[in-house]
């Protein structure tokens, strides 16, 4: 139920966005949230962007993990 | 369509990773420890994974009460049964709901009647029904967390026509959290919490219950890893004796939440005492509409009152299943007479309903 899923925004037309979901473009309601902008990641619950993220920021919170999954010496408890 | 970089989410070799990390701080803890998720899209997630075969045994991952057309009243299916009946309505809802068992019958059994049930993917096309057919009015039955509710509020607040109304099912998480965490006999040592509810409200409502009842909690992602990372989250709280709540899907939830998104709801809906399907009445549980938005209420456009419902049918035992008190396989009805082609309870209709995900991915060998 609380499913969602990324996409990406192609195109604005007011409240709606035509959003790119691996090729499959779907218009959604962008009225939830702010500052929509065309090539950002939205987070699509039953046909409504509920957050917006950069793919900077995006990436940089699973960066995160990618250093700790790779240091072997590393023990992930000592980390978190 | 997948975020870069989140394939390391699936990744064996991380994952391996985690659950040595888990596997230690177990060892050092040297207690039983219990988890609780309150969310149906995560029990898919670790019962498709097959994650809980990969943890200690000491440590135990339950289900909560996460999946929102299970804990929906049986009564409110009636009303929207008894709606349904009526030559003037169309009855629309999300295509979990239909097959819930209620009261007598289901939304499903009241459509092979000839009852006008239509399953929509968003509340925009009930509006869009509404609008085709404005001599029937058009009834949106609402189920759902934090996650639905300001969509709902959203076409509401964006004057729909007159013929459309909601019948406001929704029930809120932390509310649930509260009475979890103060049922003593459960003893749960820390709670995973649903990331797009979080997505909406937050990390607050959840630090409130991690501070006050000092339970620790991790608002986690929905990807293999992204469960296991939470888990070791908790458990390293558990060992340091820190009750906080972190944020594990911090590539989505934004501490302060969705602010928008808070506005909506705020405007258009008020809290309520609201009852739980086989949990029970909860304070500040759920919601209903404002009085400025009485027009869009069913509940106020129609005089509809259900004396008598029944919640949980002889032998089901769904109300312990979602609070995490009965494993699925413990139902003497499970698998037998109840099966996701004859659901007995409401857990077993929703693909994210506790039930119904067991029997899809527990096949011989069940979780301990
Ligand atoms: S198996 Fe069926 S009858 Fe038993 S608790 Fe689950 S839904 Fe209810």
């Amino acid at each position: 139920m609380c499913l969602a899923i990324p996409g990406k925004i192609v195109e604005i037309n007011d409240n709606w966005a035509l959003v790119d979901f691996d090729g499959i473009k779907q218009n959604v309601i962008i009225a939830l949230i702010q500052n929509p902008e065309v090539g950002k990641y939205v987070i699509v619950h039953a046909g409504y962007a509920i957050e917006q993220m950069d793919e900077k920021d995006a990436l940089e919170a699973i960066e995160q993990w990618k250093e700790l999954a790779q240091d072997q010496d590393l023990n992930l408890e000592d980390i978190l | 369509m997948e975020i870069p970089g989140t394939e390391l989410l699936k990744s064996k070799i991380f994952t391996e990773k985690i659950v040595k990390s888990i596997n230690r701080i177990i060892k050092d803890l040297n207690t039983p420890i219990k988890i609780m998720h309150v969310c149906g899209t995560h029990e898919h997630t670790i019962s498709k994974y097959g994650l809980r075969s990969l943890l200690p045994k000491e440590l135990e991952v339950l289900s909560g009460p996460g999946c929102p057309v299970c804990v929906c009243p049986a009564a409110d299916i009636d009303k929207a049964i008894e709606l349904g009946k009526r030559d003037d309505t169309i009855i629309t809802t999300f295509g979990d709901m239909i097959r819930v068992p209620a009261t007598n019958i289901s939304l499903a059994e009241l459509k092979a009647k000839g009852g006008d049930i239509r399953i929509v993917y968003s509340p925009h096309d009930a509006i869009k029904i509404a609008k085709e057919n404005p001599e029937k009015e058009v009834i949106f039955f609402a189920i759902g967390f934090e996650t639905t509710v300001p969509l709902i509020g959203y076409e509401i607040q964006s004057k729909p026509p007159s013929n459309f109304s909601v019948i406001c099912a929704h029930k809120l998480i932390p509310a649930a959290l509260e009475l979890l965490i103060s049922q003593s006999q459960l003893k749960i040592d820390g709670f995973i919490s649903p990331g797009h509810v979080s997505t909406i409200i937050g990390l607050k409502p959840f630090k409130l219950f991690s501070d006050a009842y000092r339970v620790p909690n991790v608002i986690a992602g929905f990807e293999p890893n992204d469960v296991l990372v939470a888990i070791l989250m908790l458990l390293k709280q558990k060992k340091e004796k820190r009750y906080e709540t972190l944020n594990e899907y911090s590539r989505v939830v934004k501490p302060e939440g969705n602010k928008k998104a808070q506005e909506i709801i705020s405007n258009v809906f008020e809290s309520i005492s609201s009852p739980w399907r086989g949990i029970g009445r909860i304070l500040d549980g759920g919601l209903k509409i404002k009085k400025e938005y009485a027009e869009y209420d069913t509940d106020k456009k129609f005089d509809i009152d259900i004396e008598k419902s029944q919640d949980i049918p002889p032998g089901c035992s769904c109300h312990l299943v979602m609070i995490g008190k009965l494993y699925p396989y413990e139902c003497k009805l499970f698998r037998k007479e109840c099966t996701p082609i004859n659901p007995i309870g409401p857990c077993m209709v929703s693909m994210e309903g506790t039930c119904s995900i067991y029997f899809k991915y527990y096949k011989e060998e069940y979780p301990k």
